[in-house]
C-alpha cells in the first residue's frame, strides 16, 4: 500500500523543510521526500495549494473512556480528532476508573487498536486515584505503554509529592505534566478573577493562583532535574516564569490550549457555560502573552485540553457548570488564524502542532523523515466555513465557537499510511 | 409610553429614561397603599409566581404584597437553591412552570445570572429579585425612590455605600442606578471586601469609612453576611465594627441631613449601632413601605403596562 502525495508545500519543522516537495508513504512509513518523485502509488493526492505536514498531534485530550463514555468515548473522540487534522493524541488519566494501573493503560491501548482512527497515547496518573498521595507504579505503566504522568484536573497540592515523582520517573525518561493551580487560591471562583467576575456578580479565581504552582513546579523541575510540563498555561506571570526557567537551563516545557489564546474573559459575560473552563479565560494581557510565548518558543506546543460534557453538564447555573470545551475540531483554524494576523510564523505554526508535542512527550511521530510513521495531514489554509456546534464529530458539542466562521482546515488525514479522514467534498 | 423591556434582569440593562419611568410609576401606585381598601384591579387575571431558591421572607412578602394589591393571582414557590440536591434541573422546573402558564415569574437565586438563564428559556416576563452576587434591582429602585422621595431629586447627591461591596447584589445594582441618575457614589469596605475594577463602574473608592462618608447626603450600609465570618474577610465582627461599622461619632461627618440606610434585616452593633439604626435620619422602615409601590410598578410596567387605561 502506497500513496503519493504531490504538488504540496511541505512543511516538516522536525527536519527544517519548507518547500514544495512530493512525499511519498509506504507500508506505513514515510518513504521519501523529494522534488517531482516519479514513481507508482497506489494512490495519487494532488496537493497544489495545500499544505502537507507531519500528522498533527494534541497531547492533551480527554476521551472519557472508560467511565464516562455518555461524553465521549475511545472511538468518537479519535473520529473528532483525525476530523481535526490530528493523527496522535495523549489522553488524560482522569477516566473512571482512574488510568492509575496498568490495567487501564492496557486498555486504552487495545481499544484505540481496536477503533484504528488515530493514535492514542495514554497519559497515566501521577498518583494513585488522583489522590494526591502515593505514586503509581510508574516504570511499569511507562513500560506499558504510559507516555507521561499527570493528576490533570487537579493539581499535586504536595509538594514533597511532586518533587519524588519528578525523581523517580526521571529515569523512566517520562515528563510529568502538571496541572497548575493552588486550590487555596482557587477556592470557590469560577472565573478570573477581576472587573468581569466583579460586573457580573461571579466568584473570581485569581492568576496568582496559576503563577504560584507554576513557579514551585519550575523550582522543582530545577531542583530535582527531571522534566515538568506545565498543561494549559494561561496567565502571563506563568508564561514569564516559564521562559525565564528555559534561559537557566530547566527541564520546564509547556503548552497553550487555542481557548487561551483566542478568547478572554469577555466571553463569560451573558453567563455562558461555554466560556467556563479550568484555567479560566483570561484578560487581554495574559492572551497576548501566551500569544507571545507561542511565537517565541516559551510555549512549547498547542494542545486542546479536549473536554467533552454532556449538554446537562453545561446546561445549568454558571457556577455549577461543568469546566472545559471540546477543541480537536477547532484547533487548527484558530492556530491558523494567529498565523494570518501576523502574530506567528506558519512554520512556528506547524512545529506547535507536530514536532513541538513529539518532543515533550519524546514521541517517533511529528516528523516527515524517511523511515517514520505516515502520519500526514493534509490542510487547506484559507477555506471558509461556519463551525454549527450540532455538527461536531465529538460525541459532545459544548463550545463556544459554534456560529464562528472559521479560516482553514484539515482535508485529508492520514496515519499509518492510511487515509482515516477525508473532508467532505474532497477526495 | 410604553415600558421597552420584558424582563427586569439587573439595573445594568436600564436607562435613566427608564429609572425614572419606574420611580414615575411608583409614585402613583404608592397612594394606594394607603388606602382603606388597598386593591385596584390592574392586573387582574394575570399570574405571578415568586420562585425563591433563597429564603427571603421580606423580598418575597414585598413582591406578593406589591402583586395582590395589583389583583393578580400570585403563588409563592420554595425551592432548594442547589438544583444537584434537589434533584431537578433549574431547565426542568423552568419548563414545570411554564407549563403552568404565569405572566409573571418574580426570581430569587443564589447563583449570579440564573434568571438570565430562565430569560432566555421562558416566555414570560422575568423579575429578578436577587441573584447571588449579581444584582438585586428591585432594592436599588426602593433606594432611589426613598432618597428622591426625602431629597426632591438625585442628580449631584452623595451617597456612601459602605461594608462587603464584593458580595452584595445590593451594592452593585445601587451603583449602576445612582451613577446613571447622576448621583456620585462612595464605597468603602475592608481590602477583602473590595472588588476588583469596581471603580471602573464609576464609583470612588475608599478604605476609611470617614472617607466615604464626609459629607454624605445618603450613608448607605450593607447587611455583612455572618456566616462569611471567619472565612478569612474579617478578623472578627468586633475589628469590623470599629472600623467600618456607622455610629453616632462617625456618623458626624456627613450632612446634617443626611439619610441613613439598610437593605435589612440589619445586624445591630455590627454594621450599623442600634442609636443609629433607630435615629432620626434613618429611613430604613421607609425604605420597606417604598418597596411595595415599587415593586407594584416593575409587575405593571413588565405586564405591559396597559391594564391601567383598559379597567
Ligand atoms: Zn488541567
Ligand atoms: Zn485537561
Amino acid at each position: 500500500m502506497s500513496i503519493l502525495i504531490k504538488n504540496g508545500r511541505l512543511i516538516d519543522p522536525a527536519n527544517n523543510i519548507d518547500d514544495h516537495l512530493d512525499l511519498l508513504l509506504k507500508d506505513g512509513l514515510v518513504a521519501a521526500v523529494g522534488k517531482n518523485l516519479s514513481v507508482d502509488a497506489d494512490e495519487t493526492i494532488d496537493a497544489d495549494g495545500k499544505l502537507v505536514t507531519p500528522g498533527l498531534i494534541d497531547l492533551h485530550v480527554h476521551l472519557r473512556d472508560p467511565g464516562q463514555e455518555y461524553k465521549e468515548d475511545i472511538a468518537s473522540g479519535t473520529a473528532a480528532a483525525v476530523a481535526g487534522g490530528f493523527t496522535s493524541v495523549a489522553c488524560m488519566p482522569n477516566t473512571q476508573p482512574v488510568n492509575d494501573n496498568l490495567a487501564v493503560t492496557k486498555y486504552i491501548l487495545s481499544r484505540s487498536e481496536e477503533v484504528g482512527r488515530c493514535r492514542v497515547f495514554p497519559v497515566a496518573s501521577i498518583t494513585r486515584g488522583l489522590k494526591g498521595e502515593n505514586l503509581t507504579e510508574m516504570g511499569e505503566l511507562k513500560q506499558g505503554g504510559a507516555v507521561a504522568f499527570s493528576d490533570d484536573g487537579r493539581p499535586v497540592e504536595n509538594g514533597e509529592v511532586m518533587r519524588r515523582a519528578l525523581e523517580y520517573a526521571r529515569p523512566f525518561g517520562a515528563p510529568i505534566i502538571s496541572h497548575a493551580e493552588d486550590l487555596s487560591l482557587v477556592g470557590k471562583g469560577v472565573m478570573n478573577d477581576g472587573f468581569v467576575a466583579t460586573e457580573l456578580g461571579l466568584k473570581g479565581i485569581p492568576w496568582v493562583a496559576e503563577d504560584a504552582m507554576v513557579a514551585r513546579d519550575v523550582m522543582l523541575a530545577e531542583y530535582t532535574g527531571g522534566h515538568m510540563h506545565i498543561a494549559h498555561i494561561s496567565t502571563r506571570g506563568a508564561v514569564e516564569i516559564v521562559r525565564r526557567a528555559k534561559e537557566r537551563g530547566v527541564r520546564v516545557t509547556c503548552e497553550a490550549t487555542p481557548h487561551h489564546f483566542t478568547l478572554t474573559e469577555e466571553a463569560v459575560r451573558g453567563y455562558d457555560t461555554n466560556a467556563k473552563m479550568n484555567p479560566p479565560l483570561r484578560t487581554e494581557a495574559d492572551l497576548e502573552a501566551v500569544r507571545r510565548g507561542l511565537a517565541d518558543g516559551t510555549i512549547d506546543a498547542i494542545a486542546t485540553d479536549h473536554a467533552p460534557h454532556h449538554r446537562d453538564e453545561k446546561n445549568v447555573e454558571f457556577n455549577i457548570a461543568m469546566n472545559g470545551i471540546v477543541g480537536l475540531e477547532t484547533a487548527l483554524p484558530l492556530a491558523l488564524a494567529l498565523v494570518r494576523d501576523g502574530l506567528v510564523e506558519l512554520n512556528r505554526m506547524v512545529a506547535l502542532l507536530t514536532s513541538g508535542p513529539a518532543a515533550v512527550l519524546g514521541l517517533e511521530v511529528g516528523s516527515l523523515a524517511a523511515g517514520r510513521p505516515a502520519d500526514v495531514t493534509l490542510i487547506d489554509p484559507d477555506c471558509e466555513w461556519t463551525l454549527a456546534a450540532d455538527q461536531l464529530v465529538s460525541k459532545s458539542k459544548n463550545t463556544p465557537f459554534g456560529g464562528w466562521t472559521l479560516q482553514g482546515a484539515a482535508i485529508t488525514t492520514v496515519v499509518g499510511g492510511k487515509i482515516a479522514w477525508q473532508r467532505a467534498g474532497q477526495q | 409610553m410604553s415600558f421597552g423591556h420584558k424582563h427586569i434582569l439587573g439595573i445594568e440593562h436600564l436607562s435613566r429614561e427608564d429609572i425614572f419611568q419606574i420611580l414615575d410609576t411608583a409614585a402613583g401606585f404608592k397612594e394606594i397603599n394607603t388606602r382603606a381598601i388597598k386593591k385596584v384591579p390592574t392586573l387582574r387575571g394575570r399570574t405571578i409566581i415568586n420562585l425563591f431558591f433563597e429564603a427571603s421572607t421580606r423580598t418575597r412578602t414585598s413582591f406578593e404584597i406589591a402583586g395582590k394589591r395589583l389583583s393578580a393571582d400570585t403563588v409563592n414557590i420554595s425551592a432548594s437553591s442547589s438544583s444537584v440536591v434537589k434533584g431537578e434541573t433549574l431547565e426542568d422546573t423552568a419548563r414545570n412552570i411554564e407549563a403552568m402558564h404565569p405572566d409573571i415569574i418574580v426570581m430569587r437565586h443564589g447563583a449570579s445570572g440564573a434568571p438570565h438563564y430562565l430569560a432566555e428559556r421562558l416566555n414570560c416576563a422575568i423579575v429578578n429579585a436577587g441573584d447571588g452576587a449579581h444584582e438585586h434591582p428591585s432594592q436599588a429602585l426602593l433606594d432611589l425612590f426613598t432618597i428622591r422621595e426625602k431629597k426632591g431629586s438625585l442628580e449631584g447627591l452623595k451617597v456612601a455605600i459602605v461594608g462587603d461591596i464584593a458580595h452584595s447584589r445590593v451594592a452593585r445594582s445601587n451603583l449602576y442606578a445612582l451613577t446613571r441618575v447622576g448621583a456620585e457614589v462612595r464605597l468603602a469596605g475592608p481590602g477583602t471586601m473590595v472588588p476588583p475594577g469596581i471603580e471602573k463602574l464609576g464609583a470612588e473608592v475608599h478604605h476609611d469609612i470617614n472617607d466615604a462618608i464626609r459629607d454624605a447626603d445618603v450613608v448607605m450600609m450593607l447587611r455583612i453576611q455572618l456566616e462569611r465570618q471567619g472565612k478569612t474577610l474579617l478578623p472578627s465582627l468586633r475589628e469590623f465594627s470599629r472600623f467600618y461599622g456607622l455610629n453616632q461619632d462617625n456618623l458626624k461627618l456627613a450632612r446634617p441631613d443626611a439619610l441613613v440606610m439598610h437593605p435589612g434585616p440589619m445586624n445591630r452593633g455590627v454594621e450599623i449601632a442600634s442609636s443609629v439604626a433607630d435615629g432620626p435620619q434613618n429611613v430604613i422602615l421607609d425604605q420597606v413601605e417604598n418597596g411595595v409601590a415599587v415593586r407594584m410598578a416593575l409587575l405593571y410596567l413588565v405586564a405591559g403596562g396597559e391594564a391601567a387605561e383598559e379597567s
